[in-house]
């Protein structure tokens, strides 16, 4: 039964949802793109002060849960969103259509995303997705005039229209062996051994799930797009609905038997050792940086998927502190990007020659630039080190050597790009002018928050404690 | 308290020097000078102060020791400590990265501040690894200390010949380094979780990992993992890719880090950590282990003696003398250890002569090509005496340090392995062919081009006299190194259990 009491469990979610619309009145009412922003970071802050509030209600609503594991991903969804508009306003400062839809399609995403963390039941994990994902659409198209965006937009939503049918039909298999669509009730109606039916059900919807996380062999969309699309929209799509998406999938590795088969498993493992090499081999040469992190957040997501191989306690936490790592760390390399292409002229600066030089012209955003790209690369001293250290820590105490192999020759892989990418920064400058940030980005809201962001990669790489301890502390409870 | 200081200083005199550019041209060199000497005044301090007496029972073996919790959730904690191994090689990191800021003073003219930022960063992460004792913290700053090492190469480098460019070198060295290392944390780890296993206890301290009961096959797969990460850095022979073209490559001050210091933090880590918490294993690998250092001494020398660039001649005479320092570490023999630990220190003085001495070349002929030198003799005053007198340590002549260690590592190693010895002797004679080649090459011969060139001024001599009397004072009286360290040699010779029996009767032959 919905009671008031269950109702305050899903605080942050209605409040973001009533400044959906609350954005989408105002702009009917009268275009102003500060206020539109100021009301939609505004509603993002007022909708993470309520967590803790919604953290002590006692009952959930049906269909949805208010554990642990989604209490961490409503703080980390809702603080990218909160960067996500930092920079989007000054990078849509120069464009020249409507600005203010933006943040309407970013709030309904991020509903969507608050809404599949905690779901509970196959009906809201699959609305929850439908809802992050169609406003993703949008964004991503959001400078239809430039033909890559439009191009992005276009392909994400044909190819995760076939990925939400395969998602679907996964769904649709498994109800029909069990009668039941709630993860609980599916636990129940699975705990007899498994038979094909369920077992394709499941791949079905690993194959839909994994289609959004850009594993390989479902990662074809992730270059283009990301390239394509507007940075902004890029962040959110990266940092946002990815997180959302694994803490789905974890979920449901966690809960329903089925996925916990050793066939599965394999199959999990045969995933992420592609992924892992696939991810950092098809970067090597990559002269777009935007394309360049596409590929890394493929290899990352690949390291990622041994929490998923491995499974149980501590897997929970490596997923939680990885993820956290994952975020700073894309958020601040992205983020440099935005700033770089702010304001908006056309097509974004992801061509590797913009940079050259940076550190030499703007040495602060180099210097965040530089930190990113070390923590991608795992170098310790920064966030990223930490999440490495935890998945070869997980793989390590599961015995599962080859997981830990490969993720050792991904990492030296990978370190051959990005040490080409942050030397970039730092080379001599040629003659010519090249789209550069303007000179006062480290006063604006963006550039604050990018430092900040950059601060904090270093914080958790040299004093982890507190994000472990919060992990921890959140991942006892599911 | 003050291990943290020894650490905190060069880090915080990097920031400062990089900011201290804005000042004046000048600042960040006298910055980054003031800090390196502060460094080594205090490791010279503690050095007159300590007691470096074998432990009596139930007395710590650390001289000094620091402890503070850092990562409770793994039982990680930010543990220091210094014995006299670490201590004579966090002063030798003061010496040498004194004259690292002193070598580079007329040659890098661009962007001075943040290349001292880079230098000194490396020389703090050398520092944390010769005293971090908790593991985890040991790989911090392993891996560390190769940010910064890149940056030197990639930026401040030489391109040498078509296709291989500094940036290149610099990549190989680090990916070289960081997998290789990546490999020992997954070793570390795998014994984390095992002692996790036997005692309920998760913890990276070294002295409740040494004793872990680690179950056989496993036990020899972690060695290997730590073992690989100390032979890419020390290198030895199959791993070595990376240093010829890392040390061709660098700028001056880069070679005399990696030539100097950044080698030696292998072999400390063999010492330290490889042969300690694996000890059977150790032994069994022994015979492997002094089988590459044998193709390394010989490798390297036949290599050197090929070589065009003089830079890269010396860094394949860096390969040829670790693997001496490798035998004798494998060798169980405490002499044998000791040796080693002096040729160290002998080796960073020669290689670092070598390297400032090439670099100063260079700034005078802008060529490190032989083929273009010869005849220096008579063009240049001063420098090629101190060349002769370099190449002569390098070579392993008497009254060098360089002689009492490669001595002290043949005389110790040989009543447990007298083939290895008499094949490693052969490369004495392959270190005089290289020596002498490069001597004869670059001053003697005819002359390439004509005319006088400029003389060494104060700073250039001053680095040479000092590097040189220290080469003599430790070729002549070793005995204060011998015994700052004998406290740690002897209880890493007696992990062998051939090996006490082995230290009696090299004992008998002295």
């Amino acid at each position: 039964m919905l009671t008031l009491e269950s109702l305050i469990a899903i605080l942050p979610l209605i409040i973001v949802a009533t400044t959906a619309v609350v954005v989408m009145l105002g702009i009917a009412w009268q275009r102003h793109h500060a206020v539109t922003a100021l009301v939609t970071a505004g509603g993002l802050v007022l909708a993470l002060l309520s967590v803790p509030v919604a953290s002590g209600a006692l009952s959930s609503p049906p269909l949805m849960t208010m554990d642990g594991l989604a209490i961490m991903g409503s703080v980390l969804v809702l603080l990218c969103a909160l960067v996500t508009v930092a920079l989007s306003h000054h990078y849509l400062t120069g464009y020249i259509g409507p600005r203010e839809e933006f943040y309407l399609l970013l709030l309904c995403a991020v509903t969507g995303a608050l809404g599949l963390v905690a779901s509970d039941h196959l009906a809201t994990l699959f609305i929850s997705l439908e809802l992050l994902s169609m406003p993703l659409y949008g964004m991503l198209a959001y400078s239809f005039r430039a033909e890559r965006s439009l191009e992005a937009g276009i392909k994400y939503l044909v190819l995760s229209a076939a990925a939400t049918a395969f998602l679907l039909f996964g769904m649709a298999l498994i109800y029909a062996r069990t009668g039941r669509m709630d993860l609980a009730g599916l636990a129940a109606g699975l705990a007899a051994t498994p038979d094909p039916w369920t077992l394709a059900g499941a791949v079905l919807m690993v194959v839909g799930l994994g289609f959004k996380l850009s594993i390989v062999p479902f990662h074809l969309w992730t270059p283009d797009v990301y390239q394509g699309g507007p940075a902004p929209a890029t962040i959110f799509l990266a940092t946002v609905s990815k997180l959302a998406v694994f803490l789905v999938l974890l979920r449901l590795i966690m809960v329903a038997p089925i996925f916990d088969s050793e066939w599965l498993r394999s199959l999990f493992t045969m995933l992420a050792l592609i992924t892992m090499l696939g991810g950092n081999l098809l970067a090597l040469f990559q002269p777009n940086l935007k394309r360049l992190l596409g590929y890394s957040s493929i290899a990352h997501f690949g390291y990622l998927l041994v929490a998923i191989v491995v499974g149980g306690q501590l897997a929970v936490e490596t997923t939680g502190v990885y993820l956290i790592t994952y975020l700073v760390t894309t958020l601040a390399a992205f983020g440099v990007v935005t700033m770089v292409s702010s304001p908006f002229g056309g097509e974004d600066a992801a061509g590797l020659h913009h940079y050259r030089g940076l550190f030499w012209r703007r040495p602060w955003l180099a210097a965040v630039m530089t930190v990113s790209f070390l923590s991608l690369a795992g170098i310790p001293l920064t966030a990223g080190f930490i999440g490495k250290f935890y998945v070869i820590a997980l793989g390590v105490s599961d015995a599962r050597w080859w997981l830990v192999g490969s993720i050792v020759a991904g990492s030296a892989i990978g370190l051959f790009y990005y040490l080409r990418v942050m030397v970039t920064l730092y080379m001599p400058e040629p003659g010519m002018r090249r789209r550069d940030a303007v000179h006062d980005w480290g006063s604006r809201v963006g550039g604050l928050t990018l430092m900040v962001v950059a601060v904090l990669i270093l914080v958790i790489g040299v004093y982890p404690g507190p994000v472990i301890d919060w992990v921890v502390g959140l991942s006892g409870v599911s | 308290m003050i291990l943290v200081w020894l650490i905190l200083i060069p880090f915080l005199g990097g920031l400062l020097s990089w900011q201290a550019e804005r000042w004046s041209e000048h600042a960040p060199r006298w910055i980054a000078l003031g800090t390196m000497l502060f460094v080594l005044v205090i490791s010279i301090f503690l050095w007159l102060t300590g007691d470096f007496s074998l432990p009596v029972d139930g007395n710590s073996q650390w001289l000094l020791e620091w402890r503070a919790p850092w990562i409770p959730r793994f039982g990680i904690e930010i543990h220091l400590a210094l014995d006299g191994l670490s201590l004579i090689l966090v002063a030798l990191t003061g010496f040498l990265g004194t004259l690292a800021v002193l070598c580079s003073w007329r040659e890098i003219v661009q962007r001075v501040g943040f290349f001292h930022l880079n230098l000194l960063f490396i020389l703090g992460g050398v520092v944390g690894v010769f005293l971090a004792l908790d593991l985890f913290l040991f790989f911090l700053f392993w891996e560390m200390m190769l940010v910064p090492m890149y940056f030197l190469i990639a930026l401040w480098g030489h391109s040498g010949s078509p296709g291989q460019t500094r940036i290149r070198a610099a990549t190989r060295f680090f990916i070289y380094t960081q997998a290789s290392g990546l490999l020992m944390l997954v070793a570390i780890l795998a014994l984390v979780f095992v002692h996790f296993s036997n005692t309920g206890e998760l913890s990276f301290s070294y002295d409740a990992l040494r004793g872990t009961d680690v179950p056989e096959p496993l036990a020899f797969w972690l060695m290997l993992g730590f073992f690989v990460a100390f032979a890419v850095k020390l290198p030895v022979v199959p791993f070595h890719g990376w240093l010829p073209d890392a040390h061709a490559q660098a700028p001056t001050a880069g070679s005399v880090d990696l030539a100097g210091i950044l080698l030696k933090t292998a072999a400390y880590g063999i010492i330290r950590f490889a042969l300690p918490l694996f000890p059977e294993q150790s032994e069994a690998f022994a015979p492997v282990a002094m089988t590459l250092g044998l193709v390394g001494i010989i490798y390297g020398a036949v290599l050197a003696c090929g070589q065009q660039d003089i830079k890269r001649l010396i860094a394949y005479t860096s390969i040829s003398h670790m693997g001496f320092v490798l035998i004798a570490l494998y060798s169980g023999s405490e002499l044998a250890i000791q040796g080693a630990i002096i040729l160290m220190v002998a080796h960073a003085f020669s290689s670092a002569g070598l390297f400032i001495l090439s670099g100063q070349l260079y700034e005078r002929i802008h060529s490190r090509d032989m083929r273009v030198m010869g005849g220096l003799w008579s063009r240049i005053p001063v420098l090629p005496g101190f060349t002769l007198c370099f190449v002569a340590a390098s070579l392993g002549m008497p009254i060098t340090a360089n002689f009492v260690g490669e001595f002290m590592i043949l005389f110790g190693t040989f009543p447990g392995a007298p083939v290895v010895v008499v094949i490693a002797s052969v490369g004495l004679v392959l270190a005089a062919i290289y020596s002498l080649l490069l001597m004869q090459r670059v001053h003697y011969g005819p002359e390439y081009r004509t005319g006088p060139l400029k003389g060494p001024d104060a700073r250039e001599y001053g680095m040479m006299l000092t590097l040189l009397a220290l080469t003599i004072a430790v070729g002549l009286y070793p005995q204060p190194l011998l015994d700052t360290t004998a406290a740690v040699s002897a209880p890493i010779a007696e992990l062998f259990t051939g090996g006490a029996d082995l230290a009696a009767r090299a004992g008998e032959v002295n």
